[in-house]
């Protein structure tokens, strides 16, 4: 189990960003991280991969503990040999190498040749796409097989928790939906999921259990059936309900609604 | 920025009247070249062979600045220093006779046949070379990982006056020979001479980019393409970031100490030594690493040639107009082919537009 504990980050010395984010990812479920852009959700997994100190980030306060010991301050190469791997926002594929060798940087911290194999094999079922592309340039790829490959890498260091940041963004609907089954198809296998989305209605759809996030903290959470059913959720992340005049209320609007409800009561 | 380079550069040469000039002077040359060779084809090939051997050389040490460039995008200005000191190794072992820094005898000396063994000296002078290199990677560039890369660029200038320090006193006023078996001989091809040198320089680095060729497609090799391409991400792999700028180090020292070595014979030095001037080999292979891309390791082999090819040539058939070029002009002429070559790709014939960093 992923126990993230008031967890407090700070990019340059001074921009606060996380402000005492708690979240848990028990055993072999789909956890969604939702929340609006800047919210602070690839912050979130920056610090529970280790790549804060990248971006001149740190965590100053809180704990992330993974499988029992706390690594918030393990280094990125570690944390993915103990089994927790992500598939970057954006992909991030290694454009100039072939999808094969992109593949092999997934397999990277793997050093069992046969369970290397395997973990191919797997990524292969997983995306025919891939196969068929093998050994073409990864730049090459289309949108949609870029993600795949991207999630296919990730898979290939044979990860216990995997964390997907945004993986709908920029896709067409229906390669959506075919990621979503991925991601459930993964899970099955017996992958705990992260799933950072913007992209709410997806997420929901899958997840057991929701976090939702605003300025870096956790502003609700629930099972997903529940946050589903929620009117707010239903209304500011779902988009189903508009106003009387027809338009969505903006996400300000919200915010000084419900502000102005929490200073009358 | 990228626009400039996006179109074809032969579109642009077709545009630009500048460039078209620059176009019909190395067509002029390349007439030129081939009427002295119609003319007297031994001059010619020996001039031929001798080009191949320099740019063998360039291209041997362009491969080092590459490597250590690609992986982690410092340019390496201690590679002059580092080549020297592959060579001083390699005197140590073979002329005085001992393991470098220490008073243990090197037992290689004494082998049978002899060039075995001096082969075999030199080997243990490239893993110093590494182990040097390892050093360097560790205590100065390690530390500065996220710092500016100009700070870290700068670093290296300082690393090459520090090295030189001790490298000049090992020298002092004395030459150090290398004791090469092939000595400065060579053989003859009809009336055109060849050294051994030349020869050697050339498989060596045929073989060296072979080598690279193949490293690139290992698991390591891959994983320095991935961080060169992209450090965050690789880093998200599990790829030990730190490890890939050992390696990266460690093979641009190896191939600094093979330059160095080369850099003590003919075409670059006649003497068969380690002396001063040894380590200026890095700084007259700047213009064929920055011809060919500093990020692209056919470009340090192209590159390495055409301005091995440029120099020599230049020295060959424009030597009666020293009283106008001055008389040291074939060290001039790469970078004269190295602002033209930019002028026509400014990220070097084979480089990449932008410089991605995370
Ligand atoms: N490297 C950085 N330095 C300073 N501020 C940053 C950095 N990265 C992100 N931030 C800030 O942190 C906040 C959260 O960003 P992020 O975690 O990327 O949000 P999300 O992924 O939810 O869109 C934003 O306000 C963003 O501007
Ligand atoms: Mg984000």
């Amino acid at each position: 189990m992923l126990d993230v504990a008031n967890l407090e980050v700070v990019y340059n010395d001074v921009i606060l960003v996380l402000r005492g984010l708690s979240l848990e990812v028990p055993d072999e479920k789909i956890v969604a991280l939702l929340g609006s852009n800047g919210a602070g959700k690839t912050t979130t997994l920056r610090a529970i991969s280790g790549l804060l100190g990248v971006h001149e980030g740190e965590v100053t306060k809180g704990t992330v503990t993974w499988k029992g010991s706390e690594i918030q301050s393990s280094e990125a190469s570690n944390i993915v040999k103990s089994g927790i791997t992500q598939v970057m926002e954006g992909r991030r594929i290694f454009a100039e190498l072939t999808v094969d060798e992109n593949l092999r940087t997934g397999a990277f911290t793997n050093t069992d040749k046969a369970s290397r194999d395997d973990a191919y094999a797997r990524a292969m079922d997983l995306f025919p796409v891939l196969k068929e592309r093998r050994s073409s340039t990864a730049g090459y790829l289309s949108g949609g097989e870029q993600q795949m490959l991207a999630i296919g890498r990730a898979m290939m260091s044979d990860p216990e928790l995997l964390i997907l940041d945004e993986p709908s963004l920029g896709l067409a609907p229906l390669l959506v939906e075919q990621i979503r089954d991925i991601i459930v198809d993964i899970n099955k296998q017996g992958v705990s999921v992260l799933l950072i989305e913007q992209n709410a209605a997806m997420a929901l759809s899958i997840a057991d259990y929701g976090y939702i996030m605003e300025n870096g903290k956790i502003v609700m959470d629930g099972d997903a059936a529940k946050l589903r059913a929620d009117e707010d959720v239903q209304e500011f992340y779902l988009g189903l309900h508009t106003d009387e005049s027809g338009e969505r209320r903006s996400f300000k609007d919200v915010k000084h609604y419900k502000r102005r409800k929490r200073w009358l009561s | 920025m990228a626009d400039s380079s996006s179109s074809s550069p032969l579109a642009g040469l077709i545009k630009s009247p500048s460039l078209m000039a620059l176009a019909a002077i190395v067509a002029a040359a390349a007439v030129f070249l081939v009427l002295q060779a119609a003319n007297d084809p031994y001059t010619f090939l020996q001039a031929l062979m001798k080009s191949f051997g320099l740019g063998a050389v360039y291209a041997l040490i362009a491969l080092g600045f590459v490597l250590i460039f690609k992986a982690t995008q410092v340019v390496n200005f201690a590679q002059g220093a580092l080549a020297m000191s592959g060579a001083l190794f390699v005197s140590f072992m073979v002329s005085d006779g001992h393991i470098p820094f220490t008073t243990i005898r090197n037992p290689l000396v004494d082998m049978s046949p002899s060039w075995l063994g001096w082969f075999l000296s030199v080997l243990v002078a490239l893993a110093v070379a590494a182990i040097l290199g390892l050093i360097i990677e560790r205590l100065t560039i390690r530390p500065m990982v996220g710092e500016p890369l100009f700070s870290v660029a700068v670093l290296t200038l300082g690393l090459e006056i520090f090295l030189r320090v001790f490298n000049n006193d090992a020298v002092k006023i004395e030459f150090r020979s290398l004791e090469v078996p092939w000595g400065v001989d060579g053989f003859n091809i009809g009336e055109a001479f060849v050294s051994w040198s030349y020869i050697a320089a050339m498989i060596t680095a045929a073989v060296a980019f072979v080598a690279v060729f193949f490293f690139y497609r290992s698991r390591m090799g891959i994983a320095m393409r991935a961080v060169a391409y992209d450090q965050e991400a690789a880093m998200a792999q599990g790829i030990n970031v730190g490890r890939v700028f050992a390696i990266a180090w460690a093979a641009g020292a190896v191939l600094a100490a093979i330059g160095g070595i080369f850099a003590t014979q003919p075409p670059v030095a006649q003497t068969g030594a380690v002396q001063v001037e040894t380590q200026l080999i890095a700084f007259r292979t700047l213009p064929a690493v920055i011809l060919g891309g500093l990020d692209s390791v056919q470009g340090a082999l192209i590159g390495g040639l055409i301005i091995g090819f440029a120099e020599i040539m230049a020295g060959q058939y424009a030597s009666g107009q020293t009283d106008i070029l001055g008389a040291g002009y074939p060290l001039i002429v790469p970078y004269v082919v190295m602002i033209i070559g930019l002028l026509i790709r400014p990220y070097g014939l084979f480089g990449t537009p932008e410089i991605r960093r995370v």
